[in-house]
């Protein structure tokens, strides 16, 4: 039995949801406050009871399997679905009464849309920002101006282009922009970047970490954990139901997975052990072997292996951890035990 | 400005833009023009035969018929099949989306539907009124009549449309609205005088807006003699626009009510289920 196995719990980190001073209410720098958002379908709880909020200026990232209900939770806050119980505030309105004006504030890109096919892109996007023009005000001008936002997006040279003969990434930034048209204090974005290629993927990024130092607050759901980890200020995974994790990339990683992973190659042969104190172990390692130890390569945990962990636990059951590690680390943990005996 | 008045404007631009995107692709225009170029044929081929007892011509007593039926199937039809299409594509979720966006895309879908109705009627009447003998607007109270006529049958049909479109979210289903409409066509009295039918099925076509549409064109495009084959050998003005009113109010009162239900169940998720069930029909 190796420390690998001891894993498998769920912890919720950092700015947890139930403690501390988010609860005082929406101060004014509070942007989303969710406590204890119930949603049910039929007798199918889908949502147990979701607590978080986001300050101004925050990018926050949901992870969770598919069916968690990631989508469901981001489209109450959108006010496009009514919820069974809970409290939620959204830029300071609950979203179920939300009007025109609340409406203003939010930026919203939903996975795969082809609409207005037949409408070109610096058109599309001059119609629908003049819906916002009446919600201009002193700090912030609406809508964006539209040559700038065909730069932004990097859609310059498509600009008089139809919609429909736009490719899958161009189409994806086009739906990003036309997000972002209303110059939104709120964005939600759901996966954004699915059918990105690299480029298009970091230029996303830096645009969205431009939006953020703008102080817009930017919700995002994600299956690239990468992505979570690169662009998100904090990550939240959403499993069976509940708000599971609550963090940074590093926190996370250091609540949950405290184990490091230690590779390394004596007389040609490859091992791997995994050690709460891996310094200590890689100290006796060297006390072992002496220079017989070669390729030392020592892992922290990716986030990545965070998630896994975080969920797997939460699915198999928490008294379960043994299973989730075995079905996880399956063939980690067979060459951990031929590791030092 | 406020922000309805905006939308409003806003609706119109995409109601007019709507209309540029279709007259300048090709498919779409092709679309529009098929069905009367056919038409017009088959009735110009027919310009010869007359109707039993009168010496108008079989074609030219059709035209104004046609240009009835182009109304009704633009009101109905067109509207229908957008809403569904664009609720699958995601169009009016986008619509939602946008502050006062809901207001704008139905104000862009009426503008949009009634510039199509007078398109239609137009694309089989200018070369029509050429074609055809007998076929003609003679002074201003004949186009007078014809205005009422396509506006009264605007108003009847569009909203039904509407009503039609937010009842189903599958583009299968407007097969479903396709079929009765061309069964009520052929009850209705397009091609050939309603006389001619059985009673009973005089009086359905008689329930429905197609005969009138029919009705009213003739009584504006065929000289009076022509009212002789009619029902009650008379264009029976009153009974039209009672029958045309009523459903133009039936329509006025159920779009609102469901069109609102239909937004308001639109959501990203009730969307990307369409798309999945349209994926395993493509399968």
């Amino acid at each position: 039995m190796t420390e690998a196995n001891k894993g498998g719990t769920s912890v919720a980190v950092g700015r947890a949801a139930t403690e501390d001073g988010v609860m005082a209410g929406p101060a004014g720098d509070t942007v989303l406050d969710v406590r204890d958002l119930r949603m049910t379908y039929g007798t199918n709880e889908v949502l147990k009871g979701v607590t978080f909020s986001a300050e101004r200026g925050e990018v926050l990232a949901l992870l969770g399997p598919n069916g968690a209900g990631k989508t469901t939770t981001i489209e109450i806050l959108e006010g496009f679905r009514m919820r069974s119980g809970g409290a939620v505030s959204v830029l300071g309105t609950d979203p179920a009464h939300g009007n025109e004006a609340w409406r203003a504030r939010l930026g919203v890109v939903l996975q795969s849309w082809r609409d207005h096919g037949k409408w070109r892109v610096r058109e599309l996007l001059q119609h629908l920002g003049t819906f916002y023009a009446p919600y201009s005000s002193e700090k912030i001008r609406r809508p964006w101006n539209t040559d700038e936002l065909i730069e932004a997006v990097g859609l310059a040279d498509h600009a008089d282009k139809r919609v429909m003969r736009l490719s899958g990434g161009q189409r994806r930034r086009l739906d990003v922009a036309i997000g972002i048209v209303g110059k939104p204090e709120l964005l939600f974005l759901d996966e954004p970047t699915a059918g990105f290629d690299p480029h298009a993927r970091r230029e996303f990024h830096d645009l969205v970490h431009r939006l953020a130092d703008e102080h817009t607050t930017v919700l995002l759901t994600t299956h690239d954990l990468d992505e979570a980890e690169k662009l998100a200020d904090r990550i939240l995974v959403l499993a069976g139901g509940r708000i599971i994790a609550d963090g940074t990339a590093d926190e996370l990683a250091r609540r949950v997975s405290i184990e490091a992973e230690v590779h390394w190659t004596v007389d040609g042969v490859r091992h791997v052990h995994s050690s709460a104190d891996a310094t200590t172990f890689v100290r006796k390692l060297f006390e072992q072997h002496g220079s017989a130890v070669q390729d030392l390569e020592v892992r922290r945990a990716s986030l990545e292996d965070t998630y896994m962990k975080l969920v797997y636990g939460m699915e198999s059951g928490l008294a379960d951890g043994e299973d989730a590690a075995r079905v996880l680390f399956g063939e980690d943990q067979r060459s951990a035990e031929e590791g030092i005996r | 400005m406020n922000a309805s008045a905006v939308a409003i404007r806003s609706g119109i631009y995409r109601g007019f833009a709507e209309i540029r995107h279709l007259l300048t692709s090709g498919p779409d225009l092709f679309n529009m023009v098929f069905f009367p170029t056919i038409t017009l044929v088959v009735m110009f081929f027919l310009r010869d035969s007359t109707i039993p007892g009168t010496d108008i011509s079989i074609g030219s007593a059709a035209m104004p018929g046609i240009l009835g039926m182009q109304v009704a199937f633009t009101g109905f039809l067109g509207v229908a099949a957008e809403l569904v299409v664009e609720r699958e594509d995601g169009t009016l979720l986008r619509a939602k989306a946008v502050p006062n966006g809901m207001l704008g895309y139905l104000i862009g879908k009426i503008v949009n539907a009634t510039i199509n109705g007078v398109i239609a009627v137009l694309i089989v009447l200018i070369p029509g009124l050429f074609l055809f003998e007998g076929f003609s607007i003679d002074g201003v109270s004949a186009w007078l009549t014809l205005a009422w006529v396509l506006a009264l049958g605007l108003i009847a049909t569009i909203p039904i449309g509407a009503v039609l479109g937010s009842l189903s979210d599958n583009p299968r289903n407007l097969g479903l609205i396709m079929l009765p409409l061309m069964g009520l066509t052929a009850i209705s009295g397009i091609f050939y005088p309603m006389t001619a039918l059985a009673d009973w099925l005089q009086f359905i076509g008689q329930c429905f807006p197609i005969y009138w549409l029919g009705l009213g064109m003739r009584s504006a495009l065929l000289p009076d003699s022509a009212a002789a084959v009619e029902i009650d050998g008379s264009w029976r003005y009153a009974e039209m626009i009672g029958v045309l009113g009523i459903w133009a109010i039936i329509g006025l009162v159920l779009a609102p009510i469901l069109l609102r239900r239909m937004a308001r169940r639109e959501s990203g998720s009730s969307m990307a289920a369409r798309r999945d069930r349209a994926m395993q029909r493509v399968q």
